[in-house]
């Protein structure tokens, strides 16, 4: 077993972390963070918890050496204080946007500012397994993924990386997500009669996340991926909708092919392109508090037009399961332990 | 002898040691049903479908 700590164990990707570490075979969540709730049980925070522990949340300064450190706190937290969790424990993974950039430069353009400790960012390896599986065996450490980032990346890799889409031509990534993605504290957003059955644009253009896309598909080319992030009646979930133009005339088995040689053997992404019944597509629903995500596609071989699809749990692959995952890489895990949960119907 | 493949997605479709010409399976990659035209050699083919609006 080995010791885990959890900085910022509060927040929604707090409390999924906390939940599937509770359940993981090799783990034993030693401490949990939240300066808003130190002394209180961590079921008092996270009611499903109940009955699963007698942990209670510490204050940061009360931090021991454990193992593994995750930090699931407000963007910026991390930069701060690497230096010092780094002292604390071996293998660091943070779920915040601090270390998801390689490039300073890259970084300040997309964040507006500059990093606090830019010298750490090539130090990260960024903590998508299905991408960076050879890169986080038994490293020390590794970034989160941002969730329309993750969505975004598994939709476009498996024709990415067969080179079937050419880089110069926009790329529109259409994200329709859930109200969890932005976090516990409430906002007028969030207020339940301004946020409950709507259909809101939020983040049309220029989304941050972005700049994760083009660095993840560098490698294949330049790749112009913008996003556009519509809210939806949701809680957990991301549906992706990728918008491209392949050359027309193609058939089915052209995509099963590229899919299966992308996908097959990786434990937590499924194609998903059925040809009848209700469930044809990728569905977040059937993916809530799963590390699941869904991929597929939609082609119109007249005009080449085509949509690419990923549906992932925002906090689950999208964040906390990506992580776990990950640690259980830089670990020499079983790359699967403690995420198995297959999501409930209907 | 190679297994018989989905017509439809290319995928390996493993025929039962008692299937019956004219039995229908579905592709477990695509989930095209597909009948059995024939068993030797074995033929598949894309059953008739009835159209559906699937819910919408």
């Amino acid at each position: 077993m080995i010791r885990v700590g959890i900085v910022g164990g509060s927040g929604y990707t707090g409390g999924e972390l906390l939940r599937l570490l509770l359940g993981h075979p090799e783990v034993e969540v030693t401490q949990a963070t939240s300066e808003s709730n130190i002394g209180k049980f961590y079921y008092q925070v996270h009611p499903h918890l109940r009955g699963r522990t007698q942990g209670r949340f510490i204050g940061r300064d009360a931090l021991q050496e454990c193992d593994v450190l995750i930090l699931a706190q407000p963007h910026g937290e991390a930069q701060k204080n690497i230096h010092r969790y780094a002292a604390l424990a071996q293998k660091i993974v943070d779920l915040s946007a601090d270390f998801r950039l390689q490039d300073a430069a890259t970084y300040r353009e997309a964040y507006g500012h500059d990093h606090a400790a830019p010298e750490w960012l090539g130090k990260f390896v960024y903590g998508l397994p299905e991408l960076y599986r050879e890169q986080l065996r038994g490293a020390n450490y590794a970034s989160g993924v941002g969730c329309n980032a993750t969505a975004s990346n598994l939709a476009l890799w498996a024709l990415v990386k067969a080179g079937m889409v050419t880089p110069n031509q926009p790329i529109i990534v259409d994200a329709k997500v859930g109200s969890s993605e932005a976090g516990r504290e409430p906002t007028d957003s969030s207020h339940h009669p301004a946020r409950s059955g709507i259909v809101r644009p939020f983040a049309l253009t220029g989304h941050r996340h972005e700049y994760e896309v083009r660095q993840t598909l560098a490698n294949c080319g330049d790749f112009d991926v913008r996003l556009s992030i519509t809210s939806v009646e949701l809680i957990r979930g991301v549906s992706a909708a990728v918008h491209l133009t392949l050359q027309p005339g193609m058939a089915d088995k052209d995509f099963w092919g590229p899919y299966r040689a992308a996908w097959n053997g990786q434990p937590f992404v499924r194609v998903v392109h059925e040809k009848s019944g209700l469930h044809r597509h990728p569905e977040p629903k059937l993916l809530a508090g799963t590390n699941y995500a869904d991929v597929g596609w939609e082609y119109d071989p007249h005009s080449g037009r085509t949509v690419l699809l990923c549906a992932i749990d925002n906090l689950g692959k999208g964040a906390a399961g990506s992580a776990v995952q990950s640690m259980n890489l830089m670990c020499g895990f079983e790359e699967t332990a403690g995420l198995t949960f297959g999501g409930i119907y209907p | 002898m190679s297994a018989p493949s989905c017509p439809e997605c290319g995928a390996e479709i493993l025929i039962p040691a008692n299937a019956m010409a004219h039995e229908l399976l579905p592709c477990p990659d695509c989930g095209t049903e597909l009948e059995i035209i024939s068993l030797n050699p074995v033929t598949l083919d894309r059953a008739p479908e009835v159209e559906e609006d699937w819910g919408e």
